[in-house]
Order: C-alpha cells, then sequence, then structure tokens
C-alpha cells in the first residue's frame, strides 16, 4: 500500500505554533520509511495522524489514492508497534496474536494457521500459552509485532519499537524487523531517533525538524550527500567551514590561502566570491604539509578509531555545540597526535558537501530535499 | 497556513452521551435534592421565604445543645482516635509484628462492622443489666455509665481510630527508606528522626484522617440513637425533627440538615485543601526495611497493641455469644440455642433478603458507573466529567441523614413519588458509597497505558469495544479494593436507609437497630451476627483475591 500524504498540518490546542505546519510525502508500496529527527519534531505526532489517534487539521493523506482522515483507527487495518509493547497483560502469548484476528473473524482454522505461523517466523511458539508479563522485552516486542504483522495490515507502523531494549538486543532485533519487513512484503513507517538503527533498515529515511521535513532519501545518500547543514550534522558528525567561491568554471572552493578545492560535483549557478559552507566528515581529509591548520585539544581511542577533539587556527570553522573532531582509522594510524600539537589537513574534495551560507540547501549536484 | 483548512469538528460520542447521562442521574438525585434542601430550610409551612428556622435553631439551647455535642464528640473523638491510631500505625509500619495481617482485618472490622454494633454490646457487657456490670455489682464496684454522651465517646473511638491507622500505614508506606537513611546518616536519632523527617512528611496525612474522624463522629447516627438516652446531637436531632412535624412538613428538619451541610462543606474544602497543598507525592522506590524490636520495647509494643485491638473485638465477640444464647423474655440464660435464629430465619427473611438484593444491584451499578467515569476523567476530560468527580465529592462526607432527608423531601410528592419504593432506598445506597470505588477505579486508571487500548484499537476493536474487552478487565482488580469498601459500608449502611424506609423496604440494620430499641437483644445479636458475619467473609475473599494489595480508603 502506497501513503501519501498532502499538506498535513497538525496543530494540539495548547501549542503555540503548529506542530507540524505543511507536510508532503509519499511512501512506496512495501518499503521501510523511517521517519528520524531530534526529539519533539514531530515523528510520534505524524505516525498517530497516520493511525487516527491523532487529529489532522489541514491537508489530507491516502492509502493508495483512498482519503484516510475521517476513517476511524479500528478501519484502517493497521498494524502498530508500540514502545511499551503494550501487550494484553490478561492475554496469553497466543490470544494476544488472536486478538486482531478475532476482531475480524476469522475462521477457527484459517486463525490457527496463521496464528502458529507467525509466531514460527517471529521465534516465540515456545511460549505461545505463557502469560506475557514473565516474557523478556525482547520476547514481548516480538509478541507485538507478530500481533501486528497477523492480521495483514495495509500498514505497519512502530514508534519506537526498540528503544527500551537493551544495546545488544537492539540489533538483533532490528535484524529481526528488517527480515521480517522484507518477507511479508508491508509497508512500513518507522520512527525513532537513534541514527544509527535508521541508516541500517530503512530503504528511505525523512529526517525532519520542527515538523519539518528536511529530506528524504536513501540511508546512503544522506549520509554522503545531506541536503542541508542540518542533515549533515545530525547524521553522524560534519565540521562545518566558511569558504568562498574561488572560480566558477574551475569548480574551486576557499577555505584559507593554503586550501583551495577543487569539487568537480559542485553545482553551475554558483557565482565567485559568493560565501558558501563546506562540510567534512571526520574521516574526509588526508595530512598535508599546508593547509588547514589544527590544534588537537584531546584525543580519545575509540578502538578501529582514534578521535581527537580539535580547533581549526586558521580557517573560519562553525562553532557548533560539540567541538570540531576528527577520526583516524586506527590501521592507517601511524603515530598518535600529541595534545596541542599543530597539525595540517587537506579535506578530499570528492567528498566533502557544499552548502549556501545560510546552511539551507546543498550546493552539489543533483542533492535535493525530496532525492 | 493558507492551504490548511481548520476542522473543528465535534461529534458527540460514547463517553460525551455515558458522562452526560450519569450527570443527569446526579443532578436528579443529588443535587437537586441539595437545592431542594436549602430552599425547604428558608421556608415557612406554608412556603413563604423565611428564616425562622435558623432564629429557632440558634435562640433554643435545647438546639444549640446538639450542636455543642457534635462538635464536642467530634473534636474528643479525633484527638483520642489520633493518640490510638497513629502510634499504632507507626509500630506496625516500621517493626516486625507477629500476626500483622490478621491484625490489620480486624481493625478493619471494627471500622466496617454495622455502626451501632459497638454501641449495643457494650450495652448488654457495662449497661444497667450487663453481664460486666452485674458482676460488678456482686463485689460492689460501680461503673460509670455507657449511657450518654462519655459512653458514646468510648464507642466512636474504638470504631474511627482505625482511619488514622490506615491512613498513616499507608502513608508510612510510601516513605522511602532512602529519605530515613539519609537522616540517619546526617546523625538523625531515632527520636529526632521521628519528629524531623516522618512526622512532617505524614503530617497532611494525619490532617486528612482527622478530618475524616471528625466528620464521621459528628454524622453518626446508630450510636448516638443507641446510647444517646435523651442526648442528642445534629444527626439523630434531624431525623427526629422530621418525625415530629406532623403532615411531612420538614422545613426545620432541613435548615438542622443545612447547618450540617455547611459545616460538612467547610470541612470537605478543608480536606481537600490540606490534601492538595500539603501533600507530597512520594512513591517508595524501597520501602522502609522493618525492625526488629528490643526486647523491652516489644513486649511494651505488643501488649498495648493487642489490648486495644482485643478491645475493639469485644463487641463482636460478645454478639456472636449472645446470639447462640438460650433467651427467656427479655433475659439471656446460660446455655446454647439456635432459637434466636429461628426466630431471624422464620420472621425475618423480608430484611434479609432485601439488604442483600439492594447491596447487589447497588454495587453492581456502583462498580459499572465508576469504571466507566473513571476512564472517561482519565482518557477523555471534559467539563461533565469535573462535575461529575466534584459532585460525588459531597456524599463521601455528607452524613447519611442529611443525605436520607434530601432525597425525602425531594421525592414524596409528584411528579415524581419514589419514598416508600425500593429503588430511593438503593439510589440512596448508590450516591452513598460510590466514591469509594469512583477513587479507587479513577487512581488505577492513571496507571494503565493509553497504548493498550490504542493497540486493541489498532487491531480492528472499536473504541468502545475496547472498553469493555480490555480496559475494563485491566480495571477491575484496582477497581475491586474500592467496590470491597463500597460493599461493606452498603450492607452496614444504616442512617441513610432509616430516613427512607419503611416495612416493605427494611433492611438487616435498620432491623437489628428496631430490635435494639425493643431490646430484644437475642434476635438483635442473630442479625447482627449474621451481618458481621458477611461483612467478615467479604473482607476475607478480598485480601484472598487480591493477595497483598492494601485496601484504600
Ligand atoms: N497531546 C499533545 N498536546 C500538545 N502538544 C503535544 C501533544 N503531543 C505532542 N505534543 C508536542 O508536539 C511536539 C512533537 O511531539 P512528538 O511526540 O510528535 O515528538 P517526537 O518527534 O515523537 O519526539 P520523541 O523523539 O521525543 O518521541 C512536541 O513539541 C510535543 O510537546
Ligand atoms: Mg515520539
Amino acid at each position: 500500500m502506497e501513503i501519501r500524504a498532502e499538506h498535513v498540518v497538525k496543530i494540539y490546542e495548547d501549542a503555540p505554533t503548529p506542530t507540524i505546519p505543511d507536510l508532503s510525502l509519499t511512501i512506496k508500496d512495501g518499503e521501510l520509511f523511517t521517519l528520524l529527527g531530534p526529539s519533539g519534531c514531530g515523528k510520534t505526532t505524524l505516525l498517530r495522524i497516520f493511525a487516527g489517534f491523532n487529529t489532522l487539521e489541514g491537508g489530507e493523506f491516502y492509502f493508495d489514492d483512498r482519503p484516510m482522515s475521517s476513517v476511524p483507527p479500528q478501519k484502517r487495518n493497521i498494524g502498530m508497534v508500540f514502545q511499551n509493547y503494550a501487550i494484553f497483560p490478561h492475554l496469553n502469548v497466543r490470544e494476544n496474536v488472536e486478538f486482531g484476528l478475532k476482531m475480524r473473524k476469522t475462521p477457527a482454522d484459517e486463525m490457527k494457521r496463521r496464528v502458529d505461523e507467525i509466531l514460527k517466523t517471529c521465534k516465540i511458539e515456545e511460549y505461545a500459552d505463557r502469560l506475557p508479563d514473565r516474557l523478556s522485552g525482547g520476547q514481548q516486542q516480538r509478541i507485538a509485532l507478530a500481533r501486528a504483522i497477523v492480521i495483514n495490515p495495509g500498514v505497519l507502523l512502530m514508534d519506537e519499537p526498540l528503544s527500551n531494549l537493551d544495546a545488544k538486543l537492539r540489533i538483533e532485533m532490528r535484524t529481526t524487523v528488517r527480515e521480517l519487513q522484507k518477507q511479508v512484503g508491508i509497508t512500513t513507517v518507522y520512527v525513532t531517533h537513534d541514527q544509527e538503527e535508521a541508516l541500517s533498515i530503512s530503504d528511505r529515511i525523512a529526517v525532519m525538524k520542527l515538523g519539518v521535513i528536511q529530506q528524504i532519501n536513501n540511508p546512503m545518500d544522506i549520509y554522503l550527500r545531506p541536503y542541508n547543514t542540518f542533515v549533515a550534522s545530525f547524521i553522524g558528525f560534519s565540521n562545518l567551514f566558511y569558504g568562498t567561491v574561488e572560480s566558477v568554471e574551475g569548480k574551486t572552493v576557499k577555505l584559507n590561502d593554503d586550501c583551495i578545492l577543487t569539487i568537480p560535483e559542485l553545482v553551475d549557478d554558483v557565482v565567485a566570491g559568493q560565501r558558501v559552507i563546506v562540510s567534512m566528515r571526520p574521516n574526509e581529509f588526508t595530512y598535508a604539509e599546508k593547509g588547514l591548520g589544527m590544534r588537537v585539544i584531546s584525543s580519545t581511542f575509540l578502538g578501529q578509531n582514534m578521535c581527537y577533539k580539535v580547533e581549526f587556527i586558521d580557517s573560519e570553522a562553525l562553532e557548533l555545540e560539540d567541538e570540531n573532531e576528527i577520526d583516524e582509522p586506527m590501521n592507517y594510524l601511524q603515530r598518535r597526535l600529541a595534545d596541542n600539537e599543530v597539525v595540517h589537513i587537506i579535506p578530499m574534495a570528492d567528498k566533502v558537501n557544499v552548502f549556501t551560507e545560510d546552511g539551507e540547501q546543498s550546493l552539489i549536484k543533483g542533492v535535493t530535499r525530496n532525492g | 497556513m493558507d492551504k490548511a483548512r481548520i476542522r473543528v469538528k465535534w461529534k458527540p460520542d460514547f463517553w460525551f452521551w455515558t458522562t452526560l447521562a450519569i450527570t443527569l442521574v446526579l443532578i436528579l438525585f443529588l443535587v437537586y435534592p441539595l437545592i431542594t434542601l436549602f430552599v425547604r430550610a428558608f421556608q415557612s409551612s406554608t412556603g413563604e421565604f423565611t428564616l425562622a428556622n435558623f432564629e429557632k435553631f440558634f435562640t433554643h439551647a435545647y438546639y444549640m445543645r446538639g450542636l455543642y455535642n457534635a462538635m464536642f464528640i467530634g473534636v474528643v473523638v479525633t484527638v483520642f482516635s489520633i493518640i490510638i491510631g497513629a502510634p499504632m500505625a507507626y509500630l506496625m509500619a516500621m517493626y516486625r509484628f507477629k500476626g500483622q495481617r490478621m491484625l490489620d482485618i480486624l481493625i478493619i472490622i471494627a471500622l466496617l462492622s454495622p455502626p451501632f454494633i459497638g454501641a449495643y454490646s457494650w450495652i448488654l457487657l457495662l449497661g444497667r443489666n450487663g453481664f460486666i456490670s452485674n458482676m460488678l455489682k456482686v463485689v460492689g464496684i460501680k461503673l460509670p455509665s455507657i449511657y450518654g454522651i462519655p459512653g458514646i465517646i468510648f464507642v466512636l473511638i474504638l470504631r474511627f481510630y482505625p482511619y488514622v491507622y490506615i491512613y498513616m500505614k499507608g502513608a508510612l508506606q510510601k516513605i522511602d527508606a532512602s529519605l530515613i537513611e539519609a537522616a540517619e546518616s546526617m546523625g538523625c536519632g531515632p527520636v529526632k528522626k521521628l519528629f524531623t523527617v516522618v512526622l512532617p512528611l505524614i503530617l497532611p496525612t494525619i490532617l486528612a484522617a482527622a478530618i475524616m474522624v471528625f466528620m464521621s463522629a459528628i454524622g453518626d447516627f446508630g450510636t448516638i440513637m443507641v446510647l444517646g438516652e435523651g442526648a442528642q446531637v445534629l444527626s439523630t436531632m434531624v431525623y427526629k425533627e422530621y418525625i415530629n412535624e406532623v403532615g411531612g412538613n420538614s422545613n426545620f428538619a432541613s435548615a438542622i440538615s443545612l447547618i450540617m451541610g455547611i459545616m460538612t462543606l467547610v470541612f470537605l474544602f478543608a480536606q481537600n485543601y490540606v490534601i492538595n497543598k500539603r501533600s507530597y507525592t512520594m512513591n517508595a522506590l524501597k520501602p522502609i526495611r522493618k525492625s526488629n524490636f528490643s526486647k523491652g520495647m516489644g513486649i511494651l509494643a505488643y501488649a498495648a497493641v493487642y489490648a486495644i485491638i482485643i478491645i475493639s473485638m469485644i463487641p463482636h465477640v460478645t454478639i456472636l455469644v449472645t446470639s447462640f444464647l438460650p433467651v427467656e423474655g427479655k433475659m439471656f440464660r446460660a446455655g446454647f440455642s439456635l432459637a434466636s435464629y429461628q426466630t431471624v430465619f422464620s420472621m425475618l427473611g423480608r430484611p434479609i433478603k432485601n439488604t442483600f438484593v439492594y447491596c447487589f444491584i447497588a454495587i453492581v451499578v456502583i462498580v459499572i458507573v465508576s469504571m466507566l467515569v473513571a476512564y472517561a476523567s482519565v482518557r477523555k476530560p471534559n467539563a461533565l466529567t469535573h462535575f461529575i468527580n466534584g459532585v460525588t465529592m459531597v456524599p463521601y462526607i455528607l452524613p447519611g441523614a442529611v443525605l436520607g432527608l434530601t432525597l425525602l423531601i425531594s421525592f414524596n410528592r409528584d411528579p415524581l413519588v419514589l419514598i416508600g419504593t425500593s429503588t430511593i432506598i438503593i439510589i440512596a445506597l448508590i450516591i452513598r458509597r460510590l466514591p469509594y470505588t469512583l477513587r479507587s477505579a479513577t487512581a488505577i486508571m492513571y496507571q494503565l497505558s493509553p497504548s493498550v487500548d490504542e493497540a486493541a484499537i489498532s487491531l480492528g476493536c472499536g473504541p468502545v469495544r475496547t472498553f469493555f474487552k480490555v480496559t475494563a478487565r485491566l480495571m477491575l482488580p484496582g477497581v475491586f479494593s474500592g467496590a470491597i469498601l463500597s460493599w461493606v459500608t452498603i450492607l452496614n449502611e444504616l442512617s441513610a436507609s432509616f430516613m427512607l424506609y419503611n416495612s416493605k423496604t427494611i433492611t438487616m440494620s435498620v432491623t437489628v437497630y428496631q430490635y435494639v430499641a425493643r431490646t430484644e437483644f437475642g434476635t438483635a445479636a442473630a442479625l447482627a451476627s449474621i451481618l458481621t458475619l458477611t461483612t467478615i467473609i467479604s473482607l476475607i475473599i478480598f485480601y484472598t483475591m487480591s493477595g497483598d494489595r492494601e485496601m484504600s480508603l
């Protein structure tokens, strides 16, 4: 089932500004689509609009061209997985999974077949007759997943389903979710604020901020070609520098006198002398004799990487909440830089991203908000 | 926002209709009667506006005496209930006590037994012809009279100290052990700890319990009717004045009721103020670990606690024993006989049947209404739910006689004559005892996660169906602790039904009172034993079914 939202508006009664001012997006049939963004940006709000638990103050959304905003939630044929599992504590595992089928008056033999099948797929058949309160968080989340999927919903909605689990189980369960979703081929909207989780399981990601979609694209493009500086620094870390377009034909951007980058993917409609922002991931650089000077503030050994907190001294680095940061993979590391040591680096011109001076828009060819 | 169409569509749903219906019923049977009472209090017998009723009340020494008696009894009973109940709760919460569970049940039985049983058995023991009085007379000792104000106070203290005990024990159990440990680590000794940490934390609870005891004491009806012997208080005056006025003109009784009602309201606000403004929300993550008594203190504590509980239990044992004694005329004889029970079952089938039928209907209605209202107030709050929650606080402490009178004067003429029907008694019982269950239902509702409802809805179960299939089912265990309290108090209700009964709708507790008044103690004892036994069985069922759950008041 395809989900299409057109100019959706959400205004909570007691909120001064609309939580979602005007949101449009299309989620393709069968894809796992993730809503990602900082806390309070409206992910849950949007998901609950799809589910029917939130009213809609403007716009409309469609499941396969059928307008849904006036369909009551119990008639939307939705599977929903909650952060706190929301298992019915008075029913055993099997009865929990049967609940939705009973509502649909499924014949007993078919119900048994489908429940058995899904219990097996979710690896919970051995607990079928147990009451849920004695099961672990991961097992409860599997019940929730089985219960949502068994009804063959048109859409599966999940609101931070893994955030109550510990780190190891979270990684294991996200594979489960991913595999199950592909196996059933069900359109899924997945909410998380964990960017690693989003990158690893999604077909496409929508990055949101204050109820506005910043970018929609597949995980790799979101990471490599962010549409604006918010996305560049929310997903992974980016060092941001002010620079100036040196030559339009040469596609060169100058960060300081010793560091002029030739960026082949730069769009054509920049003008010489235009101020831009260049973003560099912590590992997208090479050491050089001359270039961007930086002083090491501290270093942290992270296993695969050595991570340095640094201060750029002869270029216009943007002040972020965090200090600037560079990473060096351990297998390339020749020696650990000492604190206060000054070294020079050159960003990798084919990897860095360039944005307008206000950081709102990418200046790399082919990068759009709705990729 | 140009593209946004603002939709403000409001459709009345199931919850709106439900709360509206409940609101209308409450307006008819609670608000309208209260207004009637108010109006009547300012009317002369011909229906003109007058202040004469109040003038009469405030200028006659007789009535002022009733007011004074009520206040005096209230204050003394409250003070002594705290003096007995508070230390007991402290000992039981802080120290390991053998037989704690049983003691708890006994204390609750003392509180919940029929309201005049204490009075009546103390008459059997210490009255003019009482067992103990007679025994002591032989040795030449004359005890002070159990009749009159001192006796009333004695009996009421034994009945109401459990309020203080239960409230305070609940609060003490909510104190986090780390608070106490923190105090100790800062060098706070046991006595200092009590006064600087524990007491301030539970002071609001003590005040709330004090108000509860005070209101119950001045609203008490049964004990004073039995032991009063001419001593009058406000609630008995309401009844007597109503009976005395010929032609059912009840304006003066209404005026007295209004005075009581206003006192009640003042205390209701005081209680709310105390609970809202002064209470600290505590939820012990780590409850206080009970310590063991040191030898000397242990003996003292056990002696004190058991003595009080044994004294509280004397009336119940007395009644049970005397119900099996043979009776000759109006005197008990030594021996064993089931004659009293034979009388009860051959002659008093009607009150027994009435009691159980009324109680059953009332408790079913109470549970259903409480669950609906609790759900609506927590999940879909609106003006109606606020109204319901506010207005049902009134019968929580309004004296039963006053509530009975309001119904009496409101439904004794056209267009709606209900007096003399079982309906009006059941309504009185429901309105009077709804608050316990409503409170516990609301409390449990706050603990249920809305996502469980939403899960059911998203699985295709409509919202109303979800309520009955899932939410209500999950509420039940919590509702149960309030419902048991409603049930037991309905079973033993006297003051409101006393105003409303007739020979067809008479209940067990009213019958017991009648037989006590006629000094047919054997029959009264048998009937009272049946009541007490039902109460005890209900409580035992509650405790076995609910595991460790505490009774919530
Ligand atoms: N029922 C409500 N009434 C009023 N405001 C609300 C309500 N629910 C959410 N909000 C507000 O709307 C904004 C978006 O909330 P939402 O729950 O959608 O955030 P979120 O992106 O899911 O955040 P998180 O990652 O913390 O779950 C927040 O500012 C929140 O305070
Ligand atoms: Mg959320």
